[in-house]
């Protein structure tokens, strides 16, 4: 027996190795390049350099890409929150047939190809008389956002002991104050996880916002993509560097809200 | 019928109105728009996109690199599943990190990192050379198994957590009570574990081949403009040849692949979860 046991041992740590050092190669190489001096990805880099981040500075149209998906991922990600918020408490609470019809379609959106439901809206846009690419891009962004709140708040409420509000109020609360001091604190952490996850789902969105696209107005994943077909350089590494840092931030930030093992639930 | 009046299902209204005029509209309009012909209902669009010997190429293509990266991601992703529910404390919180921080992170950045591991002179050359296995560098980026093998790099997630899981829900005394029994290793897997794991295999399937079905961005940074797949050319058909008819008939083809991929696959894990 404990020969079976070593051997599964072993086998865990060996698959465990090669999936966390295969999983990180895309992100540690971008992070090495990003601080190397060569301008033809050389790894590991002959020198060290920040002339890459240097460079982002004077690097044409990557501000204004920036500005325009953090605005779109801000507002996307506050209407989803106002919106799935309020759909979760209905299904969650509410007794009415085809709840879980009405919770597949506010999902759906992730499981279908994004480039598909962007070719739809770009038509569907059109047809609606919507031509403002800037109004079109902030529409479908809700879209994408949506169902990270939903099904987020979803999972958090039907966790929620319900009867806790009543003991509130047992013990002296109205009902508006049962639901601030102990549905809101409860749900928080889910509530702002949801978020977090949403917005940098719209800052990462490529297939749908190549629809509406502009030369004035770019999403930042647009535009890096721009640059690196037009003059692949370590600047995009650096860049991308950036989005990485964000996405170390969220996780941190989401392992003290939520814990790491409730962001891994599928 | 007092369920329909139950005054908390007015609180999903302003979600399932906005989802049905800015994207269920579309879609159906997308839908009805590929079928519809100067004469009404038509087919011709779509036997026109499979009379032509490319189209079915392009097809071929789509499923092939799809399997692959799915057969790859199964075969890293199911053991590390495993690895991922049995590992101690720190193994598993750095494992988990590696897992859900990529997720995170858009398909732009991990295609391009890719591009740089796949170079001539990329770390999979340095290493496959290290080990002795190849004798001279070579090329992988722009071809078939570099954009597999970035693919599989990049949905592997997919793979893992679903299979986790179900793994983590699994008695390990189940399988101990097996081997009082008298139960090989062989035996207990076969007939203990792995069919306790199947849903959890569906759906990572389910997601991994329905993700590189649709992937769009991946292939055009890996491997170019001469390998399309449908959902490549669906989108140079609107973005670069302003052929909408092409782009609209492609398109519905991915919806219905998607479409089938989630029924089916959620028929299936259904069937086999409540089986066991």
């Amino acid at each position: 027996m404990t020969g079976i046991e070593r051997a599964t041992r072993y086998f865990t740590w060996v698959i465990a190795a090669f999936s966390v050092v295969f999983l990180m190669t895309p992100l540690v190489v971008t992070i090495a390049v990003s601080f190397g001096s060569s301008t033809v990805f050389t790894l590991p880099p002959p020198d060290w350099s920040l002339r890459w981040y240097e460079r982002l500075a004077n690097t044409r149209g990557l501000l204004p890409a920036l500005i325009t998906s953090l605005q779109v991922a801000a507002i996307s990600t506050a209407v989803a929150m106002a919106l799935g918020t309020l759909c979760a408490i209905a299904l969650v609470r509410g007794r009415f047939p085809g709840r879980e019809a009405i919770s597949t379609f506010l999902v759906s959106p992730l499981m279908l190809p994004g480039l598909v439901i962007g070719i739809a809206m770009l038509q569907g846009f059109k047809a609606m008389g919507l031509r403002d690419i800037y109004a079109s891009l902030l529409v479908a962004h809700v879209v994408i956002t949506l169902p990270y709140v939903v099904r987020t708040v979803v999972g958090a409420l039907s966790l929620f002991d319900f009867s806790l509000i009543d003991a509130a109020r047992t013990l002296g609360c109205n009902y508006p104050q049962a639901l601030l001091r102990v549905l809101v604190p409860a749900l928080a952490p889910a509530f702002l996880t949801s978020g977090m996850f949403a917005f940098l789902a719209s800052m990462d969105n490529y297939p749908i916002s190549i629809f509406f696209t502009d030369a004035w107005t770019k999403t930042l994943p647009i535009q890096m993509l721009q640059y690196v077909e037009e003059r692949p350089d370590p600047t995009i590494a650096a860049i991308s560097a950036g989005l990485v840092l964000l996405a170390v931030v969220a996780l941190v930030i989401g392992d003290r809200l939520v814990g790491l093992r409730k962001l891994a639930d599928f | 019928m007092k369920a329909w009046r139950d005054p908390v299902a007015l609180l999903a209204l302003p979600a399932v109105l906005y989802l049905l005029v800015v994207y269920a509209y579309p879609l159906l309009w997308l839908l009805m728009k590929s079928f519809s012909g100067p004469a009404g209902l038509t087919l011709q669009p779509y036997v026109a996109f499979m009379s032509d010997p490319f189209n079915w190429r392009v097809i071929g293509n789509t499923l092939r690199v799809a399997a692959w990266v799915t057969v790859v991601c199964f075969i890293i992703g199911y053991p590390a599943a495993f690895a991922l529910a049995r590992a101690g404390a720190v193994l598993q919180i750095v494992m988990l990190v590696s897992i859900i921080l990529p997720l995170s992170i858009g398909a732009v950045v991990k295609a391009f990192a890719w591009q740089i591991v796949l170079r001539r002179d990329g770390v999979v050359t340095q290493l496959m050379m290290g080990l002795g296995l190849w004798d001279e560098p070579q090329r992988l980026l722009f071809t078939e198994t570099g954009l597999v093998l970035g693919a599989a790099n990049i949905f592997l997630p997919f793979m893992i957590l679903p299979i986790y899981s179900v793994v983590k829900l699994i008695d390990p005394r189940l399988s101990e009570a097996g081997a009082t029994l008298g139960a090989t290793p062989i035996y207990r897997f076969t007939h203990v574990t792995l069919p306790l794991t199947l849903p959890g295999v569906v759906s990572g399937v389910a997601f991994v081949f329905s993700l590189s079905v649709s992937m769009f961005v991946i292939p055009s940074l890996l491997i170019g403009d001469r390998f399309q797949t449908l959902s490549t050319l669906t989108g140079r058909s609107f973005l670069l040849m302003r052929n909408e008819q092409l782009g609209s008939t492609t398109a519905v083809i991915l919806l219905a692949l998607a479409v089938a991929i989630v029924v089916g696959s959620t028929w299936l894990a259904r069937r086999l979860g409540g089986n066991s």
